[in-house]
């Protein structure tokens, strides 16, 4: 439930912003508010993470696992974005 | 990256904190993740929607280009899907919310350890923050064997400002514009991929 509130939220915040387009300072301050959102959002996350002792001591295989997804989404990317550019994006002018 | 390090700074201090149990138990408190996260969403709509170049370039841009972030979309959910299949512990759905992070790490760790628990929320944080670090190192490389859409791919959502320099410095400012499209369209997929994945497949 709380995850469709906040792609609402999201939606909502998009058609507020274009409101908000043509003040400088409130789009900077916007962005200040972001970021301190992330940090304070990291570091509960952090917390939550530091009191499970079951994600503590399989720290090594969450960081392997997470390598290999890194590995699979740029390959799969990289690989369809070769074949993207060659078929619609690459110009013909060495044909 | 600077801007990775001080996310990566909090997230350990609240780790360290956590481990050795300095922090109040309120901090834990499940509706005060849940408040910060509308908060953050609400927030980056705001910075989305307010981004005049954004709009203007959208405005642009013509029907050829919404391949670029499909192709991203695409290959980071099959390339993640394969690797679940190695990986002998985690599923395919799991591992295709992680790929749908496209390199946003902050957002997609937060929202997915809120949808699935904070061990993936974890394997979502490094996964993403190592695509932005590999896309920062690898560019000049990709670019050269893989053509020009190879660093905007890698990139992901971060092609629209954190990679966005190494991105135009190696492929052309041409190339700057479509970077910006597709990075726009993925910070916005995220959240929306996310839930899909978790809740229809």
């Amino acid at each position: 439930m709380a995850s469709y509130i906040v792609i609402a939220l999201f939606s909502v915040g998009i058609g507020v912003g274009w409101l908000f387009r043509n003040k400088e300072k409130t789009r900077k301050n916007v962005d200040v508010a972001v970021t301190w959102a992330v940090y304070l959002l990291l570091f509960l996350l952090g917390i939550s993470v530091g009191v499970n002792e079951e994600i503590i001591n399989n720290f090594s295989r969450i960081g392997y696992k997470a390598f290999w997804l890194t590995f699979g989404a740029v390959a799969g990317s990289v690989l369809l974005a070769k074949l993207v550019y060659e078929l619609f994006f690459k110009t013909k002018d060495k044909a | 990256m600077k801007g990775s390090l001080i996310i990566l700074a909090f997230f350990a201090v609240g780790l360290v904190g956590g481990i050795y149990d300095v922090f109040p138990t309120w901090l834990l408190n499940e509706e005060l993740t849940t408040y910060a996260l509308f908060a953050l969403m609400f927030l980056v709509g705001i910075s989305i929607g307010s981004d005049k170049t954004a709009f203007s370039i959208l405005r642009k841009m013509n029907l050829k280009v919404v391949l670029v972030p499909l192709t991203v979309v695409v290959g980071s959910l099959a390339g993640t899907a394969l690797i679940s299949f190695i990986l002998s512990d985690i599923s395919v759905k799991e591992a295709m919310a992680v790929g749908a992070g496209f390199g946003y790490y902050s957002l997609s760790s937060i929202f997915i350890s809120k949808l699935s628990g904070p061990e993936l929320g974890v394997v979502a944080l490094l996964s993403n923050i190592f695509r932005e670090i590999l896309t920062l190192l690898a560019v000049p490389f990709l670019v050269r064997y893989f053509g020009k859409l190879a660093g905007i791919a890698t990139g992901g959502a971060t092609a629209m400002d954190t990679t966005l320099p190494i991105i135009v410095k190696f492929t052309g400012k041409d190339y700057g514009i479509i970077a910006i499209f597709s990075g726009i369209i993925l910070t916005i997929l995220v959240p929306i991929l996310v839930k899909v994945i978790f809740e229809f497949l």
